[in-house]
C-alpha cells in the first residue's frame, strides 16, 4: 500500500492504496466520485476521463502512483458552487440546452474532454472540436449535438 | 376549450439532464448497498457438448464464496422470453460459448477474477453449426447438426420460427405465380447478407439483486435493480426461475447508460443470475460485466441472409416477387419470432408488389442468442430490398429514382400484409424533397464526370423505406398497457409506467404530453422511477411504441384526471359550499396557482387522484395471427436517406461524406430530442455498414473489445442533415408517430449504392470494410459481391424526371 497525496476537485485529499490501482478506481471506491465511469477499461471510450494537471486523461489507465501530487478535476468539479447554490459551468449548460447529453454515460467524459478542447482552441472550426472528441465515444447522439453544444459553450463568455 | 399550451413540439431540457451533465446520475455501478457482494460468471469455453465434470482447485479457499449451481434454482432453470428453451444455467449441454454453467459471489470483487479461473470444467465436445447454411443442413434432416428442436414452441429442427406472408385475398399457387416469371421482361436476382451487430451502448449491462426471507427462512421475495429497458419482463422471468408470484418480484430501472435493444430481453438472464446468487448468500449482490464479458455473452443483431427473385416488365413495373429471409438466431429462440416477424413484414419495403410471397424463418446455431436491436430485423430486410431494387433498376435501364417512382405505395393503396394505407403516404414527395435538399442530381452527374481520372471515387445513393410504429401486429392488443398519472401532496402530476429512460427522451416527451394536457408548466410534471412495486405496465420500452403507443395513454390519463378536477378548477372563487358533483367543463383558462388549488382541494377531499388509462385497439385495426394478413402495425414512419462516400482506390478505405436523413414521422414531439435520435441512429447505421464487425471464431467472438470492435468516433462521421415532415397521426399524443428505430433502416443500403455507384461494384454484404472492398475490387469476384452486367456506372447518366 502506498500513501497518495493529490488534490481533487481544488481539495487536498490523502488516500492509502496499492500503487497500482487505477484512478478511476480510487476516485469511484475510495472517493466515492462516481462520475466517472468505466466503458472499456482500456482506454477506448473516454468516459472514465478526467483533467489531470491539465490533460484530459483516461483514468482508467492511470496507476494511482502516477496521481501523487497531481490536480485532478472530475466532472463532480466543474459547476461552480456559489453562495446561491450550484451554478453550471457553461459547457454544462450548453449541453443541456442542445441535447448533447442523451443517455448521459458518456457525458461526464465528454464535458471534461470539451473543458480541455476549450481550454485548448477556445473557438475550435469544428474539424478541432471532432478530432479533439475522438477520444471519446457517444453511442446515442451520432455527436452532431454535441458539437452543438461545443459551438455554443465556446460563444458563451467563461465564467470569473 | 382554449388551445393546448405550446410544450408539445418545442424543446424544454431533459427531465433527468442536470443530474447528467453533472455526474450524480446514478448508474447501477454507481450504487453500494450495505454488506453488498460482487457476482461473477462461469462460462463455457465450448461451443457445444456436454458438461463431463467440474472440479474447483483445491488451493482456494471455497469456503468464502458462494456458488449457485443450476441445482439452487428454486423453480424452473428456464429464461423465458417466448419460449422455454434457454437454461438459466447450463447444467448438462451446452449450446454457445460463453454459456454460463456457475455462479461466485465474494465480498471483495477482485477475489473473483481468480476463483472464475479456478473452476474447472471438462467437456465431451460436438461439432458446432455456426452459420444459416450449417443449420439449415440440420433442418434437412442430418441429424448430427441438429442444434436445437423444441417443436412444442412452434418451430421445427433448427428452426425457432418461419412466416409465410402472401399478397392478397387469396394468393397465386406457385406455379401460376412462376408464370409470370416466366413471361417477365426480366427477372432479376440477387442473395444479400447482413452481419451480428453489437449495441455497444457505453454502460455494460449489470444490475443488483437483494433476496428477502420469510420468518420461517424461506424465500419471500427478490428485488432486482438496474440497467435495462423492460422491468416486467425481467418480473416474469423473476417468477419462473424463483417459482414466485409476480408480486414477489420486484424490479426497479436505474439509470440506464444506453440500451438500444441490447437491455431488453438480456438483463432476464443478468437479473436472475444476480438474484439466485443474493438468494443463496444471503447479501445483496451486484453483477455488473465488463466490456469483455458484455461482448462475448450478450445479444447481438441477428445476421442474415435474403434472397429476393423479382419479375419486373420492361417499363419499371414491379409484376411479382419472392424474397427469402434467413436469420442466425443463435443458440435459443429469445425474440427471433418477433424479431423475424418485423423483419417479414418490412421485406416488401414502400412498394406496390402485384403478387408477393415472402418466407421467412430464424435458424439456430452455436452462437450465443442474437436479440433485440434497434430496428428488430427491418435492417434486415431493407438492407436487401434497397440494394435489390437498385439492381434492379440497373438491370432495365432505368435510374434508381424513376424506378422506384414507378413502384412506391401511395395513400390508399394496400402493403404486402393487406394492410390499407388510409393515413396519407406520399414517398413521390419524400423522394423529391430528399434528392433536393441534398442536391442529388447535380452530385451524381458531377462524380460521374471527374472520377474517371480520380484515384478518389465520389458516389451518391439513397434509400427508401418504413419503419412500423408500435408492436407487430397483434402485440399492442396483448400488451393491454396501462398508464396511470397520480397526484402528490402538493397537486403535482406524477406519470407512473414501466416505460424506461435510457437516453431517447422517454422522461421528457411524456412529461411534455402530460404538461400539454393538463395545461401546467413542464417543470411542473414529475416520472415516477420505474420500480414495478409502484408503477403499472405500461409495456416493454421497445418498438419505436413510447411516444406513439404511451404517449396517447398519459394524454388520456391526463384528460381524466382534468375531467376529474374540472368542477374544482371551475370553483376559481374557493366557494366554500361549491357543489362538485354538478358535472361541469374545464374552465377555458386557469394560472398554475388555479389548478394547484384544485388539486389540494381534490386531496383534501378524496385522499388521492389517480387517473388511468388502458390501451384500446382502435376498432379499425385488425390483424389476422393465423393468416398473416392485416394491419401490421397501427401506423408507418416514412422516410428517404441519402448517402455521399469516397472510395479510395489506394486504400480501399470508404468514408460517408455527407448524409440527408427526411423522414415523416407524425408531429415531432421534441425537435431537439428527434433529432438526435435520428442522428444517432444514422451514425449506428454508418457503423452497421462500413465499421462494425462481429468476428467469430468457433462461435465466439473474438474481438470483444473495444479496440477491435469499432464503432464511429466524432472524427468519423459526416455532417448529418435531418428534416422532419409531419403528417399528424390519430394513434398518436398531438399525431406522433414512433421515430426510435427508423433511422436505423436506411443508413446501409443508402451507403452501398453510393459505393456502387462511386465504384461501379455491387456490394452486397455488410459491414464492408476497406480489406472486403480490396478483395473485390483487386482479386476474386466472388466474396460479397457480384458482377453486374455491361453497364459502365462510372459514365451511365441518370434519367431525369419530370418535376
Amino acid at each position: 500500500m502506498t500513501q497518495i497525496d493529490f488534490t481533487i476537485n481544488d481539495e487536498k485529499k490523502t488516500v492509502t492504496a496499492p500503487p497500482m490501482k487505477r484512478l478511476l478506481d480510487v476516485l469511484r471506491e475510495d472517493l466515492h466520485l462516481t462520475g466517472a465511469k468505466e466503458g472499456c477499461g482500456e482506454g477506448e471510450c473516454g468516459s472514465c476521463s478526467v483533467l489531470m494537471n491539465g490533460e484530459l486523461v483516461n483514468s482508467c489507465l492511470v496507476p494511482i502512483l502516477q496521481a501523487e501530487g497531481a490536480h485532478i478535476t472530475t466532472i463532480e468539479g466543474v459547476a461552480a458552487l456559489t453562495t446561491q447554490g450550484e451554478k453550471l459551468h457553461p459547457i454544462q449548460q450548453c449541453f443541456l440546452e442542445k441535447g448533447g447529453a442523451q443517455c448521459g454515460i458518456c457525458t461526464p467524459g465528454m464535458i471534461l474532454a470539451t473543458h480541455h478542447l476549450l481550454d485548448k482552441y477556445p473557438h475550435p472550426s469544428l474539424e478541432q472540436i471532432q478530432e479533439g472528441l475522438a477520444g471519446n465515444l457517444c453511442r446515442c447522439t451520432g455527436y452532431m449535438r454535441i458539437f452543438d453544444a461545443v459551438q455554443q459553450a465556446a460563444a458563451t463568455p467563461t465564467p470569473p | 376549450m382554449p388551445e393546448p399550451g405550446p410544450i408539445v413540439g418545442t424543446s424544454p431540457i431533459r427531465k433527468e439532464g442536470l443530474a447528467k451533465v453533472t455526474g450524480r446520475a446514478q448508474y447501477v455501478d454507481d450504487i453500494t448497498l450495505p454488506g453488498m457482494w460482487y457476482g461473477a460468471t462461469v462460462r463455457s469455453t465450448i461451443a457445444r457438448g456436454r458438461i463431463t465434470s467440474i472440479t474447483f482447485d483445491p488451493d482456494l479457499d471455497w469456503s468464502q464464496f458462494t456458488i449457485v449451481t443450476a441445482a439452487d434454482i428454486p423453480g424452473e432453470n428456464c429464461i423465458v422470453h417466448l419460449t422455454k428453451d434457454h437454461p438459466c444455467l447450463a447444467a448438462e449441454f451446452i449450446n454457445h460459448p460463453a454459456e454460463p454453467i456457475l455462479l461466485l459471489a465474494h465480498p471483495d470483487k477482485s477475489a473473483l477474477i481468480a476463483a472464475v479461473e479456478a473452476v474447472h470444467i471438462t467437456y465431451e465436445e460436438l461439432p458446432g453449426v455456426f452459420t444459416i447454411e450449417d443449420s439449415e443442413v440440420g433442418a434437412a434432416g442430418d441429424e448430427s447438426k441438429i442444434v436445437w428442436d423444441h417443436p412444442g414452441h412452434g418451430g421445427s429442427a433448427n428452426t425457432f420460427k418461419t412466416f409465410l406472408m402472401q399478397k392478397g385475398d387469396e394468393p397465386l399457387p406457385d406455379a401460376e405465380l412462376e408464370k409470370i416469371f416466366a413471361a417477365a421482361d426480366y427477372v432479376v436476382e440477387g442473395e444479400y447478407r447482413t452481419g451480428a451487430q453489437e449495441q455497444l451502448y457505453i454502460e455494460n449491462n449489470g444490475v443488483i439483486a437483494e433476496a428477502f426471507r420469510a420468518p420461517d427462512g424461506s424465500l419471500d421475495s427478490v428485488t432486482v435493480s438496474g440497467s435495462m429497458q423492460c422491468p416486467y419482463y425481467l418480473v416474469h422471468a423473476l417468477e419462473l426461475v424463483f417459482n414466485l408470484p409476480a408480486e414477489k418480484c420486484r424490479v426497479i430501472q436505474t439509470e440506464t447508460g444506453g440500451a438500444f435493444g441490447g437491455k431488453e430481453d438480456f438483463p432476464s438472464v443478468n437479473g436472475s443470475h444476480a438474484a439466485l446468487l443474493a438468494m443463496k448468500s444471503g447479501h445483496p449482490v451486484k453483477l455488473c460485466y465488463d466490456r469483455a464479458e458484455d461482448l462475448i455473452a450478450t445479444t447481438k443483431r441477428h445476421p442474415s441472409r435474403t434472397r429476393h427473385r423479382t419479375a419486373v416488365s420492361r417499363d419499371g413495373k414491379l409484376l411479382a416477387g419472392t424474397i427469402d429471409v434467413a436469420l442466425d438466431g443463435g443458440a435459443y429462440a429469445t425474440l427471433s419470432a418477433v424479431v423475424l416477424s418485423r423483419a417479414t413484414i418490412h421485406a416488401p419495403g414502400p412498394y406496390h408488389w402485384p403478387h408477393l410471397t415472402v418466407r421467412a424463418k430464424a435458424m439456430a446455431t452455436n452462437i450465443a442468442p442474437h436479440g433485440a436491436f434497434r430496428g428488430f430485423g427491418a435492417p434486415q430486410s431493407l438492407f436487401a430490398l434497397e440494394r435489390h431494387m437498385d439492381k434492379i433498376a440497373h438491370t432495365i435501364g432505368l435510374s434508381p429514382e424513376e424506378f422506384r417512382r414507378r413502384n412506391f405505395l401511395s395513400t390508399g393503396m394496400h402493403t404486402a400484409a393487406g394492410q390499407h394505407l388510409s393515413d396519407p403516404v406520399d414517398m413521390q414527395h419524400l423522394l423529391t424533397r430528399a434528392l433536393r435538399e441534398s442536391n442529388y442530381h447535380a452530385k451524381r452527374a458531377e462524380f460521374g464526370r471527374t472520377n474517371p481520372t480520380s484515384t478518389i471515387k465520389r458516389g451518391i445513393g439513397f434509400a427508401a423505406f418504413m419503419h412500423g410504429s408500435g408492436f407487430t401486429g397483434s402485440g399492442e392488443r396483448r400488451l393491454n398497457s396501462l398508464v396511470k398519472v397520480e397526484l402528490t401532496a402538493e397537486g403535482r402530476p406524477r406519470i407512473l409506467v414501466s416505460s424506461t429512460e435510457f437516453g431517447q427522451g422517454t422522461n421528457t416527451i411524456l412529461s411534455q404530453v402530460c404538461a400539454q394536457t393538463l395545461r401546467i408548466p413542464y417543470d411542473e410534471v414529475l416520472v415516477a422511477q420505474p420500480d414495478t412495486a409502484i408503477v403499472p405496465n405500461s409495456g416493454p420500452t421497445v418498438a419505436s411504441r413510447t411516444a406513439m403507443i404511451v404517449g396517447k395513454l398519459v394524454e388520456r390519463a391526463s384528460e381524466s384526471m382534468l375531467a376529474t378536477l374540472a368542477p374544482y378548477l371551475a370553483n376559481r372563487a374557493g366557494i366554500a359550499d361549491f357543489d362538485y358533483s354538478a358535472a361541469c367543463e374545464v374552465p377555458a383558462d386557469y394560472t398554475l396557482a388555479d389548478f394547484k388549488r384544485a388539486a389540494r382541494a381534490y386531496l383534501a377531499q378524496h385522499g388521492t387522484l389517480v387517473a388511468e388509462a388502458r390501451y384500446e385497439a382502435p376498432g379499425n385495426i385488425f390483424w389476422d395471427d393465423d393468416q398473416y394478413k392485416g394491419d401490421a402495425y397501427p401506423t408507418y414512419a416514412w422516410a428517404v436517406y441519402v448517402a455521399e462516400v469516397t472510395v479510395d482506390t489506394t486504400t480501399y478505405i470508404a468514408e460517408v461524406k455527407d448524409f440527408y436523413a427526411l423522414q415523416e414521422v407524425g408531429k415531432v414531439i421534441h425537435p431537439v430530442l428527434a433529432k438526435g435520435q435520428i442522428e444517432g441512429g444514422v451514425a449506428q447505421g454508418i457503423g452497421y455498414a462500413l465499421y462494425e464487425k462481429c468476428v467469430y471464431v468457433d462461435g465466439l467472438m473474438r474481438n470483444n473489445q473495444m479496440t477491435n470492435y469499432i464503432m464511429p468516433t466524432s472524427a468519423d462521421l459526416p455532417p448529418i442533415h435531418v428534416y422532419f415532415e409531419e403528417t399528424p397521426s390519430i394513434h398518436g399524443p398531438s399525431g406522433a408517430k414512433g421515430i426510435g428505430e427508423l433511422p436505423m433502416d436506411g443508413p446501409a443500403p443508402a451507403i452501398l449504392n453510393a459505393i456502387e455507384h462511386a465504384t461501379g461494384t455491387s456490394f452486397t454484404e455488410i459491414p464492408l470494410l476497406p480489406e472486403d472492398i480490396f478483395e473485390r475490387m483487386t482479386r476474386t469476384p466472388n466474396s460479397g459481391s457480384e458482377d453486374l452486367n455491361a453497364t459502365d456506372l462510372d459514365t451511365r447518366t441518370e434519367t431525369e424526371v419530370p418535376a
